[in-house]
């Protein structure tokens, strides 16, 4: 099955501040009680966004001016915490293509990857203008060429961090690593020969 | 050439470069539970593809389970779903399921230890983040998502990009009444909660050389929250005694041979790593957090943080931690008040936990207005905590004793906080809403501490609280 060639992200942008934002903020432990990822999308920050009687908190993403970005700001170690794919499966079931932090949990980091939902990082500083020129006009249009890295709005440009390996997989529509697992079956078997505790 | 435990292991497991420059990384042991398999399994069956090693991955029950129902179906029907769907799996791809019935079920990293399967000199992988707890054996492990759990079913490998590896030494002698815990919470506090972004980290020196296997699975398990995917321990005589005679362990010659390969796996003497760093055990007191990150923590005599007198970009994020903590800066930790303890997950609910604090617990009660509960971290670890008394320890002293499972650590079940309840846990997550109540309040802490605030109902020193001699301190 051939896959999307990600080169390019583009759209209106949100930002949600705050450093060390967890998975278990970005989707609360009680949605994951379910055997598929459909419909995860209206879990996404749950409870930071709604009061407990399910009324709306102010937060950005509730705001009607941000309900269709596709590129979601944050600040560092973002996605840190649990494995849940559940996290960046609601964040791109809300609509986001892109994310842009200072820095990413790990295991979030190579989820969304394996989503094609490319994740770069850049300064704060970089982050806070791109934020304060959102609240400005939150129409603005952003672009991400992934193929560089390089983030342009309005007449500026910034270039943003992104490890080459994953930027190949996205570019080259390989995002999803199965098909190439599957052709070194081959090779797998013999590392898995020369270990003993494999074979027992 | 002396090489550190982390490259021997990735070189024993590395299959080929893949295009993009990774690695396609052999995984031996695959363990999984309901809450992040069912989704790789449905992917499995559209695309049509079997699982390749079957016998190389274990299942288990652990995140749903209701700890006090021990009859199905269960009165979450969504739970008893889940449960149902991995019998189901594991029942058409041939995957041995340690499930409720079967004497061995817990939480995953519990039982991994516990029945052998989990080994030195091996990569283990789990879609679970605490799978750094395996580490402890000498193994590279760590947590994946649900579409990497799908690659491993079908391939028995994943992508991975290699780590740089961080020694953390941790030398001299801790004081009575610090533990484990104490130390990788010291640990995440010094490092930061992103310090391990791209790490492996190596435990070692004199304290946890000296260490049993259940004080090192603690402090592996945390290892996520200091940002680094894994961290282990040099494999050595005390982790072959407990490996020897597990259901899962080898046998006759084969437990000689596998004995000196992991040996000849430990890092070697004057091996390179990426970067070092030195702890004093001394330094150590009995740690807490006060926050919403497992970073955000202090010696039980400190005083919560002002943000007036922190760094200027620290402050955000320790006024949003303190409100959502209703803690007063400035203010000390010690005496806050606490509605809930909780002593289990798969970083303090080993037996060995529980027997530490039932040798403090006995005689005393739990202060009234204070749930506690107390969740082995298998059903293993339920049958001798019975046998030896233990649980009856517990329960004198008002404890609610529990069936294994994860419980109170994420509240999927029925265990959870309400309202902005504030709970001493010996779990490892503070973040907001972790124990199921969105504004509810966790207080990280050693099984000792937990007992110490349910027994006088505030944050308090275990060492004061049980009579223990206090030698070190901040
Ligand atoms: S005990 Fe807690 S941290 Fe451990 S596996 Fe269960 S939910 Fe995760």
């Amino acid at each position: 099955m051939p896959l999307e060639k990600v080169t390019r992200v583009a759209g209106k942008g949100v930002y949600v501040p705050g450093d060390d934002i967890d998975t278990d903020r970005i989707i609360p432990a009680r949605y994951l009680r379910c055997i598929t990822f459909e419909g995860l999308g209206e879990f996404l920050f749950y409870d930071e966004r709604k009061h407990e009687d399910g009324t709306d908190k102010s937060h950005p993403l509730n705001d009607s001016r941000h309900r269709d970005a596709v590129i979601f700001l944050s600040g560092e170690n973002f996605g840190c915490g649990s494995s849940r794919e559940h996290a960046p499966q609601s964040i791109y079931r809300w609509g986001i293509r892109a994310v842009i932090a200072e820095s990413f949990g790990e295991i979030f980091f190579g989820n969304s990857t394996k989503l094609g939902m490319p994740c770069l990082t850049a300064s704060a500083g970089e982050i806070n203008k791109l934020a304060a020129e959102i609240k400005k006009n939150p129409e603005l249009q952003i672009e991400i060429d992934i193929i560089s890295a390089v983030v342009s709005y309005g007449d500026y440009t910034f270039q943003a961090g992104f490890p080459d390996g994953v930027r190949h997989s996205l570019v080259e529509g390989r995002w999803d690593p199965l098909a190439e697992l599957l052709e070194g079956a081959k090779e797998v078997k013999q590392v898995a020969a020369s270990l003993s505790y494999f074979n027992t | 050439m002396s090489e550190n435990l982390y490259n021997k292991v990735w070189e024993a497991h590395a299959v080929r470069r893949l295009a993009n420059g990774q690695t396609q990384l052999l995984i031996g042991t695959h363990l999984i539970h309901e809450v992040t398999s069912p989704q790789a399994f449905s992917m499995l069956r559209e695309l049509g593809v079997p699982v390749r090693y079957p016998g190389r991955t274990f299942a288990t029950v652990d995140h749903i389970v209701p700890t006090d129902e021990s009859e199905e179906p269960y009165s979450d029907k969504l739970a008893d779903e889940m449960i149902k769907a991995l019998r189901v799996n594991c029942d058409e791809f041939g995957i041995t399921f340690f499930d409720l019935k079967s004497g061995k079920q817990g939480i995953v990293h519990i039982i991994g230890p516990e029945l052998g399967i989990t080994q030195p000199a091996t990569t283990i992988a789990c879609g679970d983040s605490h799978t750094s707890t395996h580490g402890a054996f000498g193994a590279i492990a760590f947590g994946i998502g649900t579409t990497e759990v799908r690659d491993l079913l079908a391939t028995q490998t994943i992508a991975m990009d290699k780590h740089k590896v961080r020694r953390i030494n941790v030398d001299g002698e801790l004081s009575p009444g610090v533990y484990a815990k104490d130390v990788i919470l010291h640990i995440i506090r010094v490092l930061g909660v992103k310090g391990g972004l791209g790490y492996a980290y190596e435990y070692g020196g004199e304290v946890f050389d000296r260490f049993t296997m259940d004080e090192r699975m603690t402090v592996c398990n945390m290892t996520i929250e200091g940002g680094a995917r894994c961290g282990y321990i040099n494999p050595d005589d005390t982790t072959f005694r407990y490996l020897k005679g597990r259901p899962y362990s080898p046998k006759g010659p084969a437990w000689e041979e596998a004995v000196e390969n992991w040996r000849s796996i430990a890092s070697d003497p004057g091996c390179a790593y990426d970067d070092v760093v030195n702890i004093r055990a001394e330094d150590i007191a009995p740690t807490v957090t006060w926050g919403i990150n497992p970073g955000q923590a202090l010696f039980i005599d400190e005083n919560i943080p002002d943000p007036e007198n922190c760094p200027e970009e620290q402050r955000a994020s320790i006024e949003e931690a303190l409100a959502h903590m209703k803690l007063e800066p400035g203010s000390p930790i010690r005496g806050t008040h606490v509605d809930v303890a909780f002593i289990g997950s798969c970083t303090n609910a080993r037996l060995s936990d529980f027997k530490e604090v039932a040798q403090y617990l006995e005689g005393r009660r739990v202060a009234d207005n204070v749930k506690a509960i107390a969740v082995p971290g298998s059903q293993g670890v339920g049958v001798l905590a019975e046998e030896l008394g233990i649980a009856q320890v517990f329960r004198d002293a008002g404890f609610e004793w529990r069936n294994a499972g994860c419980s109170m650590c994420l509240a999927m079940n029925p265990d959870k906080l309400v309202g902005d309840q504030l709970c001493a846990s010996s779990s490892n997550r503070n973040f907001k809403g972790r124990q199921g109540s969105p504004t509810g309040r966790t207080v990280l802490m050693s099984p000792l501490m937990v007992a110490a605030a349910a027994v006088t109902g505030e944050i308090s020193d275990a060492r004061e609280v049980f009579d223990l001699q206090i030698t070190a301190g901040a």
